[in-house]
């Protein structure tokens, strides 16, 4: 079982997410998907500033926006990206049961900023009727800000899937990469979340 | 073979190299949260003339992303130029489709 065997070395190398040719490859990929994720959301954030005034006689931001739920969010997701640097943190330490921990803390934090998201939007459409079909402001917010939180839940389920499937095998050469990219990935939801703070909800408090 | 690979040792250089990459992180780490609090204090207080709130909240996003893009996400480190590649890639058509879908509603 050579195979198996240069998986699982007898000492790990410096940075077991690129040992791999696989693992080189999955890096690439992941950096390359978020180029395009760049644009995607580029895409949002163009309409939703073209379309944030017109609100068609119902709501509109300065109206609804409240800047206490967004704080508390924005922090979560903020301390999320850091919890998930311990984890690669550990992985690079070759420590696999405190980067299981840290990964599970990253995963509650996604969890509770998912909740706040939710409430968030129900709030929005109980208590001022805004919904996505109120205005193209209304259209342009849900699909923007939307489209994160759709991501955040990708992330958590990716996160939950490698977390289960990976629970008995402990770290090796052929999973490292895999907690890599998930760790990228999850960085880049905060990046996107860092001007949607900004765009929408600061901005939309400012006029 | 299934053995496990926990027994596996990293040289204690590498574990000092590691500890001191950890501290850059928590570094940046709080002066992104320090960046974030400025922004929503800077909109929160009404203080300021809304013509100067709004670059200065975006430029303290752009360099909070900075900070996640080269630290938390490596981008500083040996072996990102084609990270840095297409990033920069989707960075530009980024700004060339915001141009245009905010230029076609302004005109």
């Amino acid at each position: 079982m050579s195979h198996d065997h240069s998986l699982n070395p007898e000492t790990m190398p410096q940075e077991p997410e690129k040992a791999t040719l696989e693992g080189r490859n999955k890096f690439l990929g992941l950096w390359f998907f978020l180029g395009g994720e760049t644009v995607l959301f580029a895409s949002f954030f163009g309409t939703y500033l073209a379309l944030r005034n017109s609100t068609a006689g119902g709501p509109a931001s300065t109206d609804i926006f409240g800047l206490g739920l967004v704080f508390a969010m924005t922090m979560i997701l903020l301390t999320s990206s850091l919890t998930s640097v311990y984890a690669m943190y550990h992985m690079k330490n070759n420590d696999f049961k405190k980067m299981m921990l840290w990964l599970g803390i990253t995963g509650l934090l996604g969890i509770s900023f998912l909740a706040l998201e939710i409430y968030e939007f129900a709030h929005y459409i109980i208590d001022y009727e805004f919904t996505f079909r109120s205005s193209a402001f209304g259209s342009a917010f849900y699909t923007l800000v939307g489209f994160h939180g759709g991501h955040v839940l990708f992330g958590i389920t990716w996160l939950i899937a490698l977390m289960v499937r990976n629970a008995k095998r402990g770290l090796n050469l052929y999973n490292a990469p895999k907690f890599y990219t998930f760790s990228l990935y999850w960085h880049f939801i905060d990046v996107v979340w860092v001007f949607i703070f900004t765009v929408v909800y600061l901005m939309g408090r400012v006029g | 073979m299934t053995e496990n690979t926990n027994t596996n040792h990293v040289d204690s250089f590498q574990k000092r190299k590691n500890k001191d990459e950890m501290k850059k992180q928590l570094i940046s780490f709080a002066l992104m949260i320090g960046f974030t609090i400025i922004a929503f204090i800077a909109v929160a207080s009404d203080a300021m003339d809304q013509m100067f709130i709004v670059p200065l909240i975006l430029i303290l996003a752009l360099v909070q992303v900075g900070f996640q893009f080269y630290y938390f996400m490596h981008m500083k480190d040996k072996g990102h130029e084609m990270p840095a590649a297409m990033i920069y890639g989707g960075v530009w058509a980024a700004l060339l489709t915001i141009a245009a879908l905010v230029l076609i509603v302004w005109w």
